[in-house]
């Protein structure tokens, strides 16, 4: 375990929204998190808890106000979210944000395929690569594989989630980031998506962050979970002790955390 | 009799317009940008052509210098939009309001003559066959050259970065450059048109611009009407515009043939493309009105985007209406 060399690392980050005025909302306080390769973690946390907000600011959808931020041992606090894209596989909450509707499924393969390369005057996507993507596809067990020239909008959302999946790992990313992937699904298809995440995390060994509102998922998947509240960590439990975990202890400590903060509002 | 005339003129300078339509088309239905700065841009076209052409220079090289002060003023919208960070509409009202300055500049006066008779032009309407000849191969090339461009890695980029900006970002696409990529495009097509207007009509005019906008959306809404239903091809979608720009020439010389009083010709385009930008509006409002009674009989609402069931169209984009700024 100790060899593995840390893939995700935020130190001391601070994010507040609408600084210094009425709306003034800290969404990260003092944000410490290594996440080594390989590991899959799992997030969770009440509304407005921050989960949302440290994933964008991995993407880099938004630059921190303090602390630092390195993928893979590089320092990308302030580089552009389409330049740490190239580290990065995303799939969002919204099935509608990480397609392109009116561009072809396998164009939509494509250009998950050239993440993080320039873009070329060379063909936007080439023979030879449809028939890979026609396999990967396949795994999916959706029957995309023979829809290949159908517009992604056309899609349901179920579907247009497991391709972004696809999309998010067709070219293996240093870190996968699924925030709340399945919320937007009907159970079935929720369990669904999930397994296939699981299977492609697996498989490629990928180093992993996922949120998610299901307690259940989030003890079973992975091999870490993190709890968040008001934008910081405040439980953090990895190996066999997560393993033994319930839902009724994630329960009692979000009970605890919230009773100790009303304590903490009382006495301030 | 005046009408069949007239027909090789309004086909010559519905050619024209509609290369200008197919630069209107990549911003506002590729790039889901309305870039105001055609009005600018096809003056300075044409406006650096004329200058050119009677200063003693080639067509040719005056042609490619309009082709690229127009990609300038595409430039420059875009740099306003994406680095300055001023909403799109607002960014091409910027550079046509300096673009009127600018080609007033280049030209020295509000009007320029370029006599076919004089110069050595590639059209004029003195032989509008000719013309229609000349125009149509232009208008073949560029549709070829663009359908090649859109099909590269860089194209299906700029198409990702039109259709979707969070999932382009997210594939490592830098939309900000993508966008001045696409304004650039489009304008300096803009600018040829401009150029080609100058020299089929035998002069370029400080006003030859205004309103530009209207016919180029005018143009590209009865190509997609056209085509859409037949063919989603995009070389055939783009054929479909210059076919657009034919048809409104054609009516328009229909109109004025039927005693239309010609004042009022701009009111009556400007009218009819409102209405047509409206219909996807009306339509999504109808159906979202019928989706909402459906709903409130049935119990609780599920959620939008759920299940296996297909998703909704994603909603038309606002019509005139640009993308966030970026970068
Ligand atoms: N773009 C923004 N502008 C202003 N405030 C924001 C923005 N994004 C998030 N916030 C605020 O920051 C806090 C953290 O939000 P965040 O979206 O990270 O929560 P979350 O844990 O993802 O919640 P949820 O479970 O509801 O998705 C919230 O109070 C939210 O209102
Ligand atoms: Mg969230």
């Amino acid at each position: 375990m100790c060899e593995k060399r840390p893939m995700l690392e935020l130190k001391g980050v601070g994010k507040t929204f609408n600084r210094g005025s009425v709306n003034e909302k800290v969404a990260l306080k003092d944000f410490d998190l290594t996440v080594e390769e390989g590991e899959f973690l799992t997030v969770i946390g009440g509304n407005g808890a921050g989960k949302s907000t440290f994933m964008n600011v991995v993407c880099g959808t938004y630059p921190v106000d303090e602390g630092k931020i390195f993928l893979g041992g590089h320092d990308v606090t302030r580089l552009p979210e389409y330049r740490r894209a190239k580290y990065l596989g995303r799939v969002f909450q919204d099935p509608m944000m990480g397609t392109s509707p009116d561009m072809e499924i396998q164009e939509n393969l494509a250009l998950a395929y050239r993440r993080g390369k320039v873009r070329s005057l060379m063909p936007g996507i080439r023979k030879a690569e449809k028939e890979f993507f026609r396999t990967q596809l396949a795994r999916l067990g959706l029957g995309l594989e023979e829809r290949m020239t159908v517009k992604a909008g056309l899609l349901s959302g179920g579907q247009r989630q497991s391709l972004t999946l696809l999309m998010a790992t067709l070219k293996k990313p240093d870190l996968l980031l699924l925030d709340e992937h399945t919320a937007a699904l009907d159970p079935k298809t929720a369990a669904k998506v999930l397994a296939f995440t699981e299977e492609i995390a697996a498989e490629n060994k990928l180093t992993t962050v996922m949120v998610t509102h299901n307690m259940a998922d989030a003890i079973r998947c992975g091999n870490r979970l993190i709890m968040m509240q008001e934008g910081r960590i405040i439980y953090d439990v990895s190996g066999e002790e997560k393993k033994s975990l319930t839902v009724e202890d994630l329960l009692e400590r979000f009970r605890a955390s919230a009773g100790e903060l009303s304590d903490r509002m009382i006495l301030s | 009799m005046g009408f069949l005339s007239a027909l090789p003129g309004a086909i010559a300078l519905g050619l024209i317009w509609g290369l200008m339509a197919i630069g209107v088309y990549i911003t506002y239905k590729v790039l889901d940008f309305a870039d105001l700065t055609v009005d600018g841009s096809i003056c300075t076209g044409g406006a650096v052509c004329a200058v050119l052409v009677t200063a003693g220079v080639n067509v040719w090289v005056a042609m490619l210098a309009a082709l690229l002060a127009g990609a300038a003023a595409g430039l420059l919208t875009g740099v306003f939009h994406t680095l300055m960070g001023i909403p799109a509409i607002l960014s091409g009202i910027l550079t046509q309001l300096i673009l009127w300055s600018v080609n007033l500049k280049i030209m020295g006066q509000a009007n320029l003559s370029v006599s076919a008779r004089t110069y050595g032009v590639v059209i004029s309407q003195l032989e509008a066959g000719w013309a229609i000849l000349i125009l149509f191969g232009f208008v073949s090339v560029i549709i070829g050259l663009l359908y090649w461009f859109f099909g590269t890695e860089l194209g299906c980029g700029i198409r990702a970065t039109g259709n979707n900006p969070n999932m382009s970002r997210a594939q490592g696409i830098n939309v900000g450059l993508n966008k001045i990529i696409g304004l650039m495009i489009s304008n300096a097509l803009v600018a040829l048109a401009g150029a080609l207007l100058v020299q089929y009509q035998g002069f370029a005019d400080i006003n030859m611009g205004r309103g530009a906008i209207v016919i180029g959306l005018a143009a590209v809404i009865i190509g997609e009407a056209l085509v859409n239903l037949i063919c989603r091809n995009f070389a055939v979608r783009l054929a479909g515009v210059a076919l657009g720009g034919i048809i409104y020439y054609i009516v328009y010389q229909l109109v004025i043939e039927l005693g239309m009083d010609t004042d009022l010709l701009k009111m009556l385009s400007a009218l009819v493309v409102a209405i047509f930008l409206a219909i996807p509006y009306w339509k999504k409002r109808y159906f979202s009105g019928f989706h909402r009674k459906k709903a409130a009989k049935e119990p609780p609402a599920p959620p939008p985007e759920g299940g296996e069931t297909a998703a909704q169209e994603p909603p038309a984009a606002a019509p005139l209406q640009g993308g966030q700024s970026d970068v």
